[in-house]
C-alpha cells in the first residue's frame, strides 16, 4: 500500500536518511523503531509532504506522492499525528474533529457568510459525524471543552479522533505513546487495533518496545539514517544487528 | 447559537434607536465615522485575529475603494452604487492576485511587505495628480441615493452606513462560525496540522486577504460618498496603524471587539480634544500596554480582569481563616 | 552635432551627480540597515522603532546645539550616547517584559514603541523642521565633472569608520563574539554561559547607536523633524533585506544600491515616485529572493 523507495535526506552536510526502502502492506500495523536521531520523524515529515526529500520516492497505491504538498495528501487518504500533539488549542474538542472533516465539506465563502440552507445541512452532517468519532475514541464527554486545556493523554486521543475524521486509508502515528502512563498506553493499544479493524493501515514510530512488539505485524529498524533490519516482531527481537545497536547505545 | 442571534438583535435595536437619543448632527457624524471604522477594523480582524496574518496596508485598500468610487463618479459620471461595486470587485481581485506572493511571507516580513504595499498605494494617490487631484484631493463626489432618497445629511448617512456595518458584521459572524472560520482559527493555532487535515492554508489565507481588502474598499466607497471629498492624507501609514490598534484594543478574533475598538478609538480623540495631534502618544502607549497586559483585547481582558479580582476577593478571607 | 555632444556631456554629468548623492544617502541606509540586521540576527525581531533612533540622533544633536549651546562635536557625542541609552531603555520597557513573545506581538509592540517615541519627540521638540549646520561648511568641491559637498565626504568617512569598528567589534571582542554565538544558536549560547538577555540588550544599544549616527550625519543635508524616522527606517530595512539581513557587506551593498537607484530614478524618471522605488524593490526582493541579492539560496523548507 505504502512503498518507500530509496529515500535519502540531507540537511546541509548532514545525512539524516540514506537510501531507505521498505513497504507497508494494506491492513498491517507497521512499527518503525530506532534510537534517537535515527531519522524516523524525518521520514514521516517527508511522507506527509512537510519536507521535500533529497532523493527517492514514496508511493501510495502505486502513485508517487513524495512531492505532493501536505494539504492534498489528506484527500488521498493519508493522515498523520504528531509527536508533540498539534491540536488546535483555541478550538473546542468537537471543532477539532469537525476540522478533520474539512475535506468532506464543500461550502465556499459566500455560502458560509449567507448561511445558505445547504450550508446549515452540511454543518449538521459533519457535527453528527464528529460526535461519532469522539465516541469511537471515548472522549464524547469532552466535546465542548477547549482543546488547549486538555490533559496530555486526552489530547492524544483527540488527535487520533481528528485524524480518523479525514477518513484515512493509512495513518502515520509519530510516537503515539510518548508521555502516556501505563493505563493510557494500554488503552492506546486497544484503540490502534480498533483503527486497524476499521480498515485503516497504521504505521507508527515508537520508543515503547513493549507496545511495538505487542501490536505490530511488521517492524522496520532504523539506525543513524540507515535501515538496519525489517521483519516480524520475533525476527527483530532475535536480529543480531538490532541487539548490537540497542545494547551498544544503552 | 441562539445566544448569538439575540446578541446581534440587541445590537440592531441599539443602532436603530440611537438617533432618538442623539439628535445633534455632530454626534451623528462621529457615529458615521465609528461605523466606517468598524467595517475597517472588522475587515482587518478577519485577517489578523482569525487567520493570524498581519496587514499594515489596510489604509491602502480603504483608499483605493474611496478613490475608485470618487474618480468614477466625480470625473466619469458613473452611478455611485455601480462605482462602489466596481471598487469592491477591482480591489478584491487585486488583493487576491497580490495575496499569493505576499502571504507566502510570515511574521515580520509580512508586516513589512504589506506596509510597503500600503505606502506605494499612498504615493500613487499623491502623484497621479491627473486622476486623483494629488495632495489637495478630489472633490465633487456625489452622495449615494436610493429610490429618491439622497443620503445627504447626517441622519440619513447614519442609517446608510450602519446598515452596511450590521450587514458586514452579520456576514462576518456567520463566516467565523462556519467551516471556513474554523479552518482560519486552525491555521492560526497550527498551520502544519491544518494542512495535514487537508486545509489548503495558502489559498484560504489569500481568500481572506482578498475578502478583507474588498470589505475595506466598500468602506472606502461609503466614506467617499458621505464626505463627497477624498484626500491622500486619510489613507497613510498612520491610519493603517490606527486600524491595527483598534483591532488589538477591541480584541483579536472577536467581531464585537472590532466594533468596540473602532468606537473607542474614534470617540476617544473626540472626547479628548486637548490631545490634538498628540493622540499618537496615546495610541503608542495603548498598543504597548494592551500587548503586554491584555493580549486578548478589552472583549476578553475586562471579563478576565473582573473574574481575577473576584477570585482574589474570595480567596483573601479564606486565607485569613 | 556639437549640441548633441553638449547634451550628452550634460547627461553624464548629471548621472555622476546622481551617483554622488545616491551613494551618500545609500551609506545612510546601510548604517540603518545594519542596525536592523544586528537586532534581527540576535533576536529574530524586526525592530520597527529603528527609524526612530535615527530621528532621535538628529533631534538630540539639535537639542545640544540650540538649547545647551554645545559645540557640534560634543553635541554629536551626546546625541549618540543618549540615543544608545534610549535603545537600551526601549528594549527594557517593551521587549523584555513580554512574557510569551510571538512575531505578531513583537511587531505590534515595536510599532507601538515607535509611535510613542515619535509622539514624545513631537511633544517636546514641536512639529517644525529644523536645520543642523554642515560639519565643515557647505562650499561644494568639484571632483571630475561632479560637485560634492563636504558633508558628503563626512558621510562617507564616518560610515566607513562606523562599519569597520562594528566589524572589528563583532570579529574580535569577547562581547562581539558572544553576540555572534547568540545569533547562531541562542540556546547553545545560553548553555555555555553567555547571558543571552544581556546580548539582546547590547544589540539594541549598538543598533540605536548606529541609527543615531546615521540620523546625525544626514541631518545637515535633509533637515530633521520628529517624523523623519519613518521613511529612513523603512529604507534602511529595505537595504537590509536586499543584503539578506547580513550585519556586514551585504547590507552595505544593499544600501548603496538602493541609494543610487533612488537617486537615478528620481532624477531621470520622476521625483514624485522616488520613495516608491524603495518599496517596489522591497516587494520584489521579498517575493522573488527573500534571502537577499548577495547570499546563496538556503535549503528549502516547505
Amino acid at each position: 500500500m505504502l512503498e518507500i523507495r530509496g529515500i535519502t535526506q540531507r540537511f546541509g552536510g548532514i545525512t539524516a536518511l540514506e537510501d531507505i526502502s521498505f513497504s507497508v502492506a494494506k491492513g498491517d500495523i507497521t512499527g518503525i523503531i530506532g534510537p534517537n536521531g535515527a531519522g524516523k520523524t524525518t521520514l514521516f515529515n517527508i511522507a506527509t509532504g512537510i519536507y521535500s526529500q533529497t532523493k527517492g520516492q514514496i508511493f501510495l497505491d502505486g502513485v508517487d506522492i513524495s512531492r505532493i504538498p501536505a494539504e492534498r495528501l489528506a484527500r488521498r487518504g493519508l493522515v498523520r499525528t504528531f509527536q508533540n500533539i498539534e491540536l488546535f488549542g483555541t478550538l473546542t474538542v468537537l471543532e477539532n474533529v469537525m476540522l478533520g472533516l474539512h475535506t468532506q465539506s464543500r461550502c465556499g465563502m459566500l455560502a458560509c457568510m449567507t448561511k445558505m440552507p445547504w450550508h446549515i445541512a452540511e454543518e449538521r452532517r459533519i457535527r453528527t459525524k464528529a460526535m461519532v468519532l469522539l465516541e469511537f475514541c471515548g472522549i464524547t464527554n469532552l466535546a465542548d471543552q477547549v482543546a488547549g486545556s486538555l490533559p496530555f493523554g486526552k489530547g492524544r486521543l483527540l488527535e487520533i479522533a481528528r485524524a480518523m475524521a479525514t477518513a484515512p486509508r493509512i495513518m502515520l502515528m509519530d510516537e503515539p505513546a510518548a508521555g502516556l502512563n501505563n493505563r493510557e498506553t494500554n488503552e492506546l493499544a486497544l484503540l490502534i487495533r480498533k483503527i486497524r479493524d476499521a480498515g485503516v493501515t497504521v504505521v507508527l514510530v515508537e520508543h515503547d518496545m513493549e507496545l511495538v512488539m505487542d501490536i505490530c505485524d511488521r517492524i522496520v529498524v532504523l539506525n543513524l539514517g540507515q535501515k538496519l533490519a525489517e521483519g516480524t516482531p520475533r525476527e527483530i527481537q532475535e536480529h543480531p544487528a538490532v541487539i548490537a545497536a540497542y545494547l551498544g547505545e544503552g | 447559537m441562539n445566544r448569538e442571534v439575540y446578541k446581534f438583535l440587541v445590537l440592531v435595536a441599539i443602532v436603530l434607536l440611537c438617533p432618538l437619543a442623539v439628535h445633534e448632527g455632530y454626534i451623528l457624524n462621529v457615529l458615521v465615522f465609528v461605523g466606517i471604522h468598524t467595517m475597517l477594523a472588522l475587515a482587518l480582524n478577519l485577517l489578523l485575529g482569525y487567520a493570524g496574518q498581519i496587514s499594515l496596508g489596510q489604509a491602502g485598500f480603504f483608499g483605493l475603494g474611496a478613490y475608485i468610487s470618487g474618480i468614477l463618479t466625480a470625473t466619469h459620471g458613473v452611478n455611485p452604487w455601480l462605482a462602489m461595486g466596481e471598487g469592491a470587485v477591482v480591489v478584491t481581485l487585486l488583493a487576491f492576485l497580490i495575496g499569493f506572493p505576499i502571504l507566502k511571507l510570515k511574521g515580520h516580513y509580512l508586516a513589512m511587505a504589506t506596509l510597503g504595499l500600503g505606502i506605494i498605494i499612498y504615493i500613487v494617490f499623491n502623484e497621479a495628480v491627473d486622476q486623483t487631484g494629488g495632495p489637495s484631493g478630489l472633490s465633487g463626489i456625489p452622495n449615494l441615493s436610493l429610490g429618491g432618497i439622497i443620503f445627504d445629511n447626517d441622519l440619513k448617512n447614519y442609517y446608510l452606513i450602519w446598515t452596511f456595518v450590521l450587514l458586514s458584521m452579520g456576514l462576518a459572524l456567520n463566516l467565523v462560525h462556519s467551516r471556513i472560520g474554523r479552518a482560519l482559527r486552525a491555521i492560526h493555532d497550527s498551520e502544519v496540522a491544518a494542512r495535514v487535515m487537508g486545509v489548503n492554508a495558502r489559498l484560504l489565507k489569500v481568500q481572506i486577504f482578498a475578502l478583507s481588502a474588498g470589505l475595506s474598499a466598500v468602506a472606502g466607497s461609503l466614506y467617499a460618498h458621505t464626505m463627497t471629498f477624498v484626500a491622500p492624507a486619510s489613507f497613510g501609514f498612520n491610519f493603517s496603524v490606527e486600524l491595527v490598534t483598534m483591532v488589538i484594543i477591541g480584541g483579536l478574533a472577536s467581531i464585537y471587539g472590532s466594533l468596540l475598538g473602532a468606537a473607542l478609538l474614534t470617540l476617544l480623540p473626540e472626547l479628548l480634544r486637548a490631545f490634538q495631534d498628540y493622540d499618537i502618544i496615546v495610541y503608542g502607549l495603548l498598543l504597548i500596554i494592551m500587548t503586554m497586559y491584555m493580549p486578548g483585547g478589552l472583549v476578553k481582558g475586562v471579563p478576565a480582569l473582573f473574574s481575577a479580582i473576584r477570585s482574589r476577593l474570595k480567596r483573601k478571607p479564606s486565607a485569613h481563616a | 552635432m556639437a549640441c548633441l555632444k553638449q547634451r550628452n556631456m550634460g547627461l553624464s554629468d548629471q548621472i555622476a551627480q546622481y551617483l554622488v548623492s545616491g551613494l551618500s544617502t545609500g551609506a545612510i541606509y546601510a548604517l540603518i540597515g545594519i542596525g536592523f540586521a544586528i537586532i534581527y540576527n540576535g533576536t529574530e525581531i524586526i525592530n520597527f522603532a529603528q527609524g526612530e533612533m535615527v530621528m532621535l540622533g538628529g533631534m538630540f544633536t539639535l537639542f545640544g546645539l540650540d538649547v545647551l549651546k554645545l559645540p557640534l562635536p560634543v553635541a554629536i557625542l551626546m546625541a549618540v550616547t543618549l540615543t544608545t541609552l534610549s535603545g537600551v531603555l526601549f528594549e527594557r520597557l517593551t521587549i523584555r517584559p513580554l512574557k510569551s513573545p510571538t512575531p505578531l506581538s513583537l511587531v505590534i509592540i515595536t510599532i507601538g514603541g515607535s509611535i510613542l517615541i515619535r509622539g514624545i519627540a513631537m511633544l517636546v521638540g514641536g512639529k517644525d523642521t529644523h536645520a543642523i549646520p554642515a560639519f565643515s561648511g557647505s562650499d561644494p568641491l568639484s571632483i571630475g565633472s561632479a560637485t560634492i559637498l563636504p558633508q558628503h565626504l563626512w558621510i562617507f568617512a564616518l560610515t566607513v569608520i562606523a562599519i569597520v569598528l562594528n566589524k572589528l567589534f563583532f570579529q574580535y571582542s569577547i562581547t562581539g563574539k558572544a553576540m555572534r554565538a547568540c545569533a547562531a544558536n541562542r540556546r547553545a549560547a545560553g548553555l555555555v554561559g553567555i547571558d543571552v538577555r544581556r546580548m539582546v540588550l547590547f544589540s539594541f544599544a549598538i543598533s540605536a547607536g548606529l541609527g543615531s549616527l546615521a540620523g546625525i550625519i544626514v541631518a545637515p543635508l535633509t533637515m530633521t523633524s520628529y517624523d523623519v524616522g519613518v521613511m529612513l527606517g523603512l529604507k534602511g530595512f529595505c537595504a537590509a533585506i536586499i543584503g539578506g539581513l547580513s550585519g556586514g557587506l551585504g547590507t552595505v551593498l544593499g544600501g548603496l544600491l538602493l541609494g543610487v537607484l533612488e537617486s537615478l530614478g528620481a532624477g531621470l524618471i520622476s521625483s514624485g515616485y522616488k520613495d516608491a522605488i524603495a518599496f517596489i524593490i522591497l516587494l520584489l526582493i521579498l517575493f522573488i529572493r527573500p534571502q537577499g541579492l548577495f547570499s546563496r539560496a538556503q535549503t528549502e523548507r516547505v
